[in-house]
């Protein structure tokens, strides 16, 4: 049996990477690579949290992450229950803590949540003896979403220590931004922040992230470049005037690239918005590492899971082969 | 007719006068008759020792919510009213939006009636501005004065038809009430707490100041218009600070309060997504907490008003978004405002006791504020040096929202009095 290491703190939930040490992140990123190998597997599966229940509690819609957590639970072997807003008792006014109470009678081990209210992850986390992972809260964390793109920065380029990684479009409401802001910060890089004004958080210089209000600035300075998917009804609230118009001041296009100084390498989160915040040429081109971004999805979450359910860090690829 | 009342070798600390020295207080008939060094007679009179205690006229609120009717889940004119008197309070203003609201004179009979029955402190009901609080169409003024409104508002909600506004405080003039503006600009609103670094890390959609401060600019301007009595609630923003100043270089009739929350607690409280903390106005920055009580030091802010919302456990126990906003402080005022202002030691405590008080009184044009011999006798009996831990267990309110669950406060209410009636009394301890 490994020891785990000192350094390495992750808790009993994952609710963000606010407050995450270098060394937390690195061993969720390492034992993250083992696992990439059984997606490629004829038969991926490995019973590494067999017997485990793990609920996901999503309370918002959401197609990749709630089938990337699924994919990530199967393949290790958990059972897992699937509850949605729309037919359950949610729709019924039954609380939060409630729902939560109630499927813990039933013995769970895990709850994965996503939730349209930031904070609504801790606030289960406080509440349940079970782990919690946070899936998306409001607008404040999608931890997950933040270590795959780490991972994938990290299998692109080599390292996270010293890059400069700009995230592109809507901070405001992104908690996809918030989470990549924590977490590359925690691990050495260099974070800015791109998009019109009226979509730029007030204060967030003090988190020590640069502004660019340019796109060629922001493709001037980066080494890589996390695109946000605007969505439509940031238009119809007055926030941008339009998609077209944004499109041409920040859509990420091939024209734009090319004059970057260097190979950028090109993130984002999905689903996108082909024609408004990137370009297809962009999407589709060699820079772009949008896809592996969502098989690191799978591999970032059964680590995730593996680590919360007790896994020692560095033990993973030991605990693949015991159980096979 | 009942016994006189002596209370006898207390300080006696009434700014009204400008006094602040060892004194007995005579109360005959609900008034009081006299406040002298020592006050030997009349034989008949009941003595109550108050030694060791200070003396002061009963505190003032010009801002709570007794939720009744029909949040009687929350509170009701019963508990708030006795809740009030354990803070010290022997008179509270109560806000109108309940449900339904207080729009019509029957529904401030029903108030006055209800705080009769529950003989605790004094309650002195505010009328709705518009019908519904809706903010479109005007209340009967003449007719909820008559009723024995003191005041209108849609607290809760601005009154933010710029021409209603106008109208409003034109047509109060003449029934010499104020219009209680919640100052918040509409079209601004929609956060859940301060806009600032710590909501930008939260991920809360945030408030403003500028939402404040945008209303507070465009009220000052009609108070000017119109000659109408401007009354700003719970000023949170440094901006507004800089329109109110400017209100009172120009001598416009132009008042506001300030919480005890909002002189010492900031935006950092919400931080693990503490809903005890969610307010409106929100809790702002240090910078804003200092621009705040300077002004109550300048006498730019007249008043301290606890903005007393309570809300029950259920309601609070919830995703930050969805719990409701408000904060439970009439038996944590004194308490809180003694940390924030006195042992600061920005204020004394006479000064103290004139911003929650005097102040209140003199700029509302109420009987109270004063031990004045002539005057109701609306007394508190505390204790200004003692320090009490808030257990929120031990309120009289039936709600036990609080952000200072814990904290430990100075200054406690011993006794307090209602028209020479001894209406509180604490159990034990200093007996």
């Amino acid at each position: 049996m490994n020891q785990p290491r000192p350094e390495f703190d992750l808790g009993k939930d994952l609710v963000g990477l606010e407050g995450l040490s270098c060394e937390t992140i690195t061993a969720i990123l390492d034992t993250a690579e083992p696992f990439k190998e059984i997606s490629e597997r004829a038969i991926k599966k490995v019973p590494v949290l067999r017997g485990k229940t793990i609920v996901n509690l999503f309370y918002e819609p959401s197609t990749r992450t709630r089938i990337s957590f699924e994919f990530a639970e199967k393949r290790l072997g958990a059972d897992t229950v699937n509850i949605s807003s729309s037919g359950s008792s949610v729709v019924k006014g039954e609380t939060l803590v409630d729902t939560a109470r109630n499927l813990e009678a039933m013995r769970i081990d895990m709850v994965v949540i996503r939730h349209s209210s930031s904070g609504a992850a801790s606030f289960l986390a406080d509440r349940i003896p079970s782990n919690v992972i946070n899936g998306g809260d409001g607008q404040h964390e999608h931890p997950t979403q933040a270590l795959l793109d780490m991972l994938t920065l990290r299998d692109r380029l080599g390292r996270i220590d010293g890059l400069k990684v700009c995230i592109v479009g809507d901070i405001l409401h992104s908690r996809v931004a918030r989470s990549n802001i924590f977490g590359l910060q925690a691990m050495g890089a260099e974070v800015a922040v791109c998009g019109p004004r009226s979509l730029i958080p007030y204060g967030i210089e003090e988190m020590g992230v640069q502004t660019f209000y340019h796109i060629e600035e922001a493709i001037e300075w980066s080494d890589a470049l996390n695109i946000l998917r605007l969505q439509l009804e940031r238009m119809k609230t007055g926030f941008i005037p339009s998609l077209r118009e944004y499109n041409r001041v920040y859509g990420v296009t091939r024209a734009r690239l090319e004059r970057a100084p260097r190979d950028i390498a090109i993130l984002h989160p999905g689903p996108m918005n082909r024609g408004v915040e990137i370009d297809s040429a962009v999407a589709d081109g060699p820079q772009s590492v949008i896809l592996p971004q969502v098989t690191n999805g799978v591999a970032v979450r059964m680590a995730v899971l593996y680590l919360l359910a007790g896994g020692a860090p560095g033990g993973a690829e030991a605990a693949k082969q015991e159980s096979a | 007719m009942s016994r006189p009342i002596v209370l006898r070798g207390a300080r006696v600390v009434d700014p009204s006068q400008n006094m602040d020295g060892p004194g007995d207080v005579l109360v005959r008939d609900g008034l009081i008759e006299a406040v002298e060094p020592v006050i030997a007679g009349p034989d008949e009179a009941e003595v109550i020792d108050v030694s060791g205690m200070t003396v002061c006229p009963g505190l003032i609120d010009l801002h709570v919510h007794l939720r009744e009717p029909g949040g009687e889940h929350k509170e009701s004119i019963h508990t708030g009213s006795h809740a009030a008197l354990a803070g010290g309070f022997t008179t509270v203003w109560a806000m109108p939006n309940t449900d339904p609201p207080i729009d019509d004179p029957a529904a401030v009979g029903y108030v006055r009636l209800a705080a009769r029955a529950a003989r605790g402190t004094r309650v002195m009901p505010i009328g709705a501005a518009s019908i519904d609080q809706k903010g479109e169409r005007m209340t009967e003024v003449g007719e909820l004065v008559k009723a024995g409104a003191v005041a209108v508002s849609d607290d809760g909600h601005p009154v933010w038809d710029t021409g209603l506004m106008r109208r409003l405080l034109e047509y109060t003039r003449t029934f010499h009430i104020p219009v209680l503006q919640h100052a918040e600009d509409r079209a601004l609103a929609g956060g859940v707490m301060n806009e600032g670094v710590v909501a930008t890390a939260m991920g809360l959609r945030g408030l403003p100041n500028a939402a404040e401060a945008c209303m507070v600019a465009r009220d000052v301007q009609l108070a000017e218009l119109t000659g109408g009595h401007l009354h700003v609630c719970h000023v949170s923003a440094r901006q507004s600070v800089e329109q109110l100043r400017m209100a009172k270089d120009k001598g416009l009739r132009v008042t506001s309060e300030v919480t005890p929350h909002h002189l010492i607690l900031t935006d950092e409280m919400c931080r693990g997504y503490n809903t005890e903390a969610k307010v409106n106005p929100p809790l702002r920055t240090q910078e804003d907490v200092e621009a705040v009580t300077q002004a109550l030091l300048d006498g730019v802010i007249d008043v301290i008003a606890t903005d007393h919302a309570p809300h029950t456990y259920e309601e609070k126990e919830q995703e930050f978004d969805y719990a409701p906003f408000g904060i439970n402080g009439l038996e944590t005022a004194l308490g809180l405002s003694m940390l924030a202002l006195v042992e600061t030691g920005l204020l004394s405590f006479s000064e103290l006791i004139d911003r929650m008080s005097c102040a209140p009184a003199r700029i509302m044009g109420l009987e109270g504020g004063t031990l004045r011999s002539g005057s109701p006798a609306d007394i508190v009996v505390l204790d200004p040096d003692e320090r009490w831990t808030v257990d929120p267990a031990e309120f009289r309110s039936r709600s036990r929202n609080t952000p200072i669950a814990g904290w430990e406060l100075a200054g406690r209410v011993h006794r307090t009095m209602v028209s020479g009636e001894l209406r509180f009394q604490r159990a034990a301890t200093s007996d």
